[in-house]
């Protein structure tokens, strides 16, 4: 009995240890978001140093914070946003990168580089940054947009789509009201979520979605809508009716930067595929495929002049100067954010 | 907060232990019967259902009834269900007064519950209601095309229902077929989309065949005999119908309708990709206090209440179908 009950622990233990030992060599995990990264760069990767790459995805900030807080150690490369850094940082979940291992990075733009959520410069490397704005389609839409006010035009009734995403939308009524992106001001945050609710209940938003718009705004589904800058050059790739507007009250700007969450298993390949990721011929794929704009100085100078001279995708210094980081917000005013986001959404 | 996100400390120590004593066992029983006992080919599916069923719903359980924050016991999370402005409430009186502006009407959770329960209710009616006649339909031996539409009602099935849902959209949009083939026609164009209405179309869609196939079991296992007696006992078709063949295919009727019901109420993605997302149902609900609102009590606590609603939905079955004729689930 005894030497049976010692061969199923033994054999529980080896099982314990199996896994982690198997794919310890030669791979990297990478948390990304969905149709964030060009494939054909990944596979150049692969080829080039001999490192597996697994991709695993996810579709917003939220999404991702819920598993790196559950599992840090079960990836090595996480691309989160600038807000969701310093939360990750301020709840100790991230590894300091060694720079050594990333000479690439000299790459980046020093406008990108030491912002507000990694002012030492210790733990992230911009990726890929933009902007939030109105995706338009001139058909539909024949005046200039300066203001976010148009979102809120008896004109437009049932041709908006709204993001489907609590600090974008909310953020954009800030910003409408004149208010901060950030704020804490109970009175300016209510402000907003009465907009919101108005703005419902006369009936303009066809939609709250996310990644459903922008192949939406392609067919001509809606006049107006609330979008990140990507999303809007790739409609306009497609449809040449379309044009995006960053209105003069400001919006939001934000940067993804890879990062190495705490415990990663293989920080060493971590650190070699954001080196890789920071070649200036690397970041122009990726560029060509996701169609973000790049803080990567020697890519823009390979790209050219399709991307200096395009406003969508490289506002001018006086739009970025108006334009406003999302700060991260403590979990009761999340809380407060989403009650009253279930109250716009389930308004009637 | 942050606690809140992984597993009790204990939990990883407790699975271990419950696999180990489990495995004991296993070896105990296989000494004792000096050989395979056919029980013992269960207990793959017994530890699966164990990890997968027993621990995750014990862990809700354990999520709700718990305080994010410190890891004790309360009903806050409950309280969080019926009065959601409750965090608001704790704001206000942590921070001050000027908070009390963000205070609203407190039942929003409560409507959502109600909302879905008359969408599934909505839903279940009408798959009722066309259900019936298509199972009817299907049964008949003397239609020949009755096994014909049967594999027309299973071959949608075989695909993932999320892309049936996604390929509506695309029928249903403004510059979608319909409305396209309206508009070639000379007619102006219809709003199908984002309202109840195509939440609803989505809900009947998907579920429909839950209501059939339960129903079209009964009336096939169905002794036709028993129909040619009460004809040539001088009943008409109707009362034939009304006198033998409804009744006895009721447990069908009831089987169904728990089948649709349960997934209507919990139903998360079509309210979203038909709806535009206007209204919320319970799902969406759940899933924003998961993943958007990070607070794993209040969820689980809205998940609780989800599986009292359909325990109680498996109750009212079991009363009305007590042998289970209608191949239920219960």
């Amino acid at each position: 009995m005894k030497k049976i009950l010692s061969l199923v622990l033994v054999t529980m233990m080896l099982l314990a240890i199996l896994p982690t030992a198997a794919f310890a060599e030669g791979s990297v995990t990478v948390y990304n978001w969905e149709e964030y990264i060009s494939p054909d760069a990944i596979k150049m990767f692969e080829e080039e140093t001999g490192i597996t790459v697994n991709m695993t995805y996810f579709t917003t900030n939220e999404d991702m914070m819920v598993q790196v807080r559950n599992s840090s150690s079960s990836f090595d490369v996480v691309i989160p946003s600038d807000y969701c850094v310093e939360r990750l940082a301020k709840e100790g979940l991230l590894e300091e990168i060694n720079f050594d291992n990333v000479p690439n990075y000299e790459n980046i733009g020093e406008n990108f580089k030491a912002q507000y959520y990694d002012l030492d410069q210790k733990y992230t490397v911009p990726y890929m940054w933009g902007t939030v704005g109105i995706c338009y389609n001139k058909t539909m839409v024949d005046e200039d947009i300066t203001s976010w006010s148009i979102l809120f035009d008896d004109k437009y009734k049932d041709n908006v789509f709204m993001l489907d995403s609590i600090r974008d939308s909310m953020g954009m009524a800030l910003k409408y009201l004149g208010y901060s992106m950030n704020t804490r001001n109970p009175l300016e945050m209510n402000a907003a979520k009465e907009l919101l609710i108005d703005q419902k209940l006369r009936g303009l938003v066809k939609a709250y979605q996310v990644d459903e718009t922008k192949d939406k705004m392609v067919a001509g589904e809606a006049a107006l809508a609330l979008m990140w800058n990507g999303d809007a050059m790739y409609a306009i790739a497609l449809n040449d009716d379309l044009a995006y507007a960053i209105p003069e009250e400001g919006s939001n700007i934000w940067i993804d930067t890879m990062i190495i969450p705490k415990g990663a298993k293989n920080k060493a390949n971590a650190e070699a595929f954001i080196n890789f990721m920071c070649r200036p011929d690397i970041a122009q794929m990726n560029y060509d495929e996701i169609w973000y704009s790049t803080p990567n100085d020697k890519a823009v100078e390979l790209i050219g002049e399709e991307y200096i001279g395009n406003t969508t995708l490289n506002p001018t210094q006086e739009q970025i100067d108006n334009c406003e980081f999302f700060y991260d917000i403590e979990d009761n005013f999340l809380l407060a954010y989403n009650t009253m986001w279930t109250a716009i959404k389930s308004a009637k | 907060m942050n606690q809140s996100l992984k597993l009790p400390s204990w939990s990883m120590w407790a699975i271990g232990f419950a696999a180990i004593l489990f495995l004991i066992m296993c070896v105990i029983t296989i000494r004792r019967n000096h050989g395979v006992k056919r029980s013992f080919f269960a207990m793959p599916y017994t530890l699966w259902m164990f990890i997968f069923t027993i621990v995750p719903i014990v862990l809700i359980g354990w999520y709700a009834f718990t305080d994010s924050a410190t890891g004790t016991f309360t009903l806050n999370n409950f309280i969080n269900f019926w009065d959601s402005n409750y965090t608001v409430n704790k704001m206000y009186e942590q921070m001050g007064p000027e908070y009390a502006v963000l205070i609203t009407r407190g039942t929003v959770n409560i409507d959502i519950l109600v909302y879905s329960l008359w969408m599934a209710l909505g839903c279940t009616v009408i798959c009722l209601l066309l259900g019936y006649p298509a199972a009817l339909f299907m049964a008949d031996k003397d239609i020949k095309l009755g096994s014909t539409i049967i594999v027309l009602f299973i071959i949608p099935m075989w695909m993932n229902f999320l892309l049936r849902t996604i390929a509506w959209m695309s029928l249903l949009e403004d510059q979608g077929l319909i409305n396209s083939m309206l508009r070639f026609f000379g007619m102006d164009g219809v709003k199908l989309m984002y309202n109840d209405g195509a939440v609803l179309l989505g809900m009947v869609y998907n579920f429909l065949p839950f209501m059939v196939f339960p129903i079209y079991t009964t009336l096939n296992k169905m002794d036709g005999k028993l129909m040619e007696a009460a004809q040539d006992l001088g009943c008409n078709e109707i009362r034939t119908f009304l006198k033998v063949t409804l009744p006895l295919s009721l447990p069908g009727v009831i089987s169904g309708i728990t089948m649709v019901f349960m997934p209507s109420v919990t139903t998360f993605f079509i309210s979203r990709i038909l709806g535009g997302g206007h209204t919320m149902m319970f799902g969406d609900l759940i899933e924003s206090m998961f993943l958007s609102a990070n607070d794993w009590g209040v969820g689980s606590a809205l998940s609780l209440v989800m599986m009292l609603l359909i325990l109680i939905s498996l109750g009212i079955l079991r009363k009305a179908d007590p042998e289970g004729e209608g191949g239920s689930i219960a």
